[in-house]
């Protein structure tokens, strides 16, 4: 394990997967929304809205999938103090935000013409509101703190703070009455969702999971460049002034 | 060890007393806030009546968390903060102890204001002693988790804000509950003992958590 966390073998390890993964991410994200659009029957109550499930129920399991991957790199940061987790999990925040934020968007067009309304305050929403909320707040952070080895473990901190959140937005629609559907597909006793709906969920879950893993390993990959580009400027500058610069921070990274 | 923590909580008071910013000005605050939510909703006395508690909720969770950005920001600067953190008592206890002086320092008055201020947004009996008592309970967890923020923001120059972008979201729960608790007070129907229990469990909770995450804040930053 300690091998893939070396950040130069991580680096050829991205090049030689990234393509195979962003080209089965491309073939998967067509043919789950072909399938969304062409082969998923409208709902007898819903209508055509209820394709808004097939971008809506993906991103919000990837908005708590991605706050777990930041919080297993907090745990690599705090432990082990691995630059790699630093960067990842700088890498997982911008991206987390992003797929609350689709989910949040997608349920409320959904919300106006199914519930009559852009949004309501029940557990669901709001714990998921909350969420996005502590993205913002972590990426606020990581801008904050210039040096990057505290700014990651404060990040580190604070994130696993927030793990608090994520049993709560996945049981709010158990432990309240709220008026977003309970679970319908990971319950016991299995889905009840009619399996001409239930393949092209499946479909754009895994195309919306493996989109995000590309785009982490990218991000990531950009993160430890530019930890090696700020170093090689930091070398450069200290040549060029004699040798007096402090390189304490410079050593610190990648 | 008992005796240095007992020292420092003295400490932490008379410089809340001493130095501005300590409890009074919390106090004042929090009037400020109840006076001008009647200029923004208009002085309807029912409906003040009504979300009282609420209001009383909000100006208690605003002066908490904008007394707390020195809580630990004030002994970094002065170096206080390297001498607590290499001392022999552990930090999560320091942590837990400079909370418990500083609830008392600014929480505590806001949770004994609180009835005075809500006679002025037309509250009933039962609701202010709702509303004290969901405050006494409450606000102590409102120190904890902002004392998480503190310590991630004690090095920054301008944390005050961030600090509350931070710790806002993980004091949703705690509003939750409190308020709720508060109006179920003078509620004929609802129950006043399962969120106020829950609000306790919420206060326990966050005085045995938070103190290890501030703590794992302070020292890392230090270093």
């Amino acid at each position: 394990m300690w091998k893939y966390a070396n950040p130069t073998f991580f680096l050829t390890l991205v090049d030689r997967v990234l393509p195979w993964l962003a080209a089965a991410t491309a073939a998967l994200m067509a043919a789950g929304l072909y399938m969304t659009f062409f082969v998923a029957p409208a709902d007898y109550q819903q209508g055509d809205a209820v394709r808004i499930m097939y971008i809506h129920v993906p991103s919000a399991w990837l908005s708590m999938f991605c706050y777990m991957t930041m919080a297993a790199s907090a745990l690599g940061t705090l432990v082990w103090r691995h630059p790699l987790a630093d960067a990842a999990q700088k890498a997982a925040a911008p991206l987390g935000a992003a797929f609350t934020f689709v989910c949040l968007v997608t349920g409320s067009l959904w919300g106006k013409p199914m519930w009559g309304t852009w949004w309501v305050w029940d557990a669901r929403l709001t714990s998921v509101l909350v969420l996005f909320l502590i993205y913002l707040g972590l990426i606020a952070l990581w801008q904050t703190i210039e040096e990057p080895g505290k700014a990651a473990r404060a990040a580190a901190i604070l994130t696993l703070v927030g793990v608090v959140n994520i049993p709560i937005i996945k049981f709010s629609v158990d432990w309240w009455n709220t008026l977003h559907q309970p679970a319908s597909v990971f319950r016991a006793g299995g889905p009840t969702i009619a399996p001409s709906m239930l393949w092209p969920l499946l479909v754009m879950a895994l195309a919306f999971t493996l989109l995000f893993i590309s785009l982490h390993l990218m991000a990531t990959r950009n993160e430890i460049l530019r930890r090696r580009l700020h170093r090689l400027t930091m070398l450069a500058a200290n040549a060029a002034d004699g040798g007096q610069a402090d390189l304490r921070f410079a050593d610190m990274e990648v | 060890m008992t005796r240095a923590l007992a020292a420092l909580f003295l400490r932490d008071l008379r410089l809340a007393r001493r130095i501005g910013g300590g409890g009074s000005m919390g106090v004042v605050f929090f009037l400020i806030m109840v006076t001008i939510v009647p200029f923004a909703i208009g002085p309807d006395l029912n409906l003040l009546g009504r979300i009282g508690p609420a209001i009383l909720w909000i100006g208690a969770l605003l002066a908490t968390l904008l007394g707390l950005d020195r809580l630990f920001q004030a002994d970094h600067e002065d170096g206080s903060l390297d001498l607590l953190r290499m001392a022999d008592t552990p930090l999560e206890l320091i942590v837990l102890v400079k909370c418990a002086a500083h609830w008392t320092a600014t929480g505590l008055p806001l949770a004994l204001a609180a009835p005075v201020f809500g006679v002025m947004l037309a509250m009933e009996p039962q609701a202010l002693a709702g509303v004290t008592l969901s405050l006494l309970a409450g606000t102590p967890a409102l120190t904890f988790l902002g004392a998480m923020g503190a310590a991630l923001t004690a090095t920054l120059r301008r944390g005050g804000l961030l600090m509350a972008i931070l710790v806002l979201p993980m004091a949703v729960p705690v509003l939750i509950f409190g308020v709720s608790a508060a109006a179920a007070a003078s509620d004929a129907v609802a129950s006043f003992g399962t969120p106020f229990m829950i609000l306790c469990a919420l206060t326990l909770l966050s005085a045995v958590g938070a103190p290890f995450a501030a703590a794992a804040a302070l020292r890392s930053l230090g270093e």
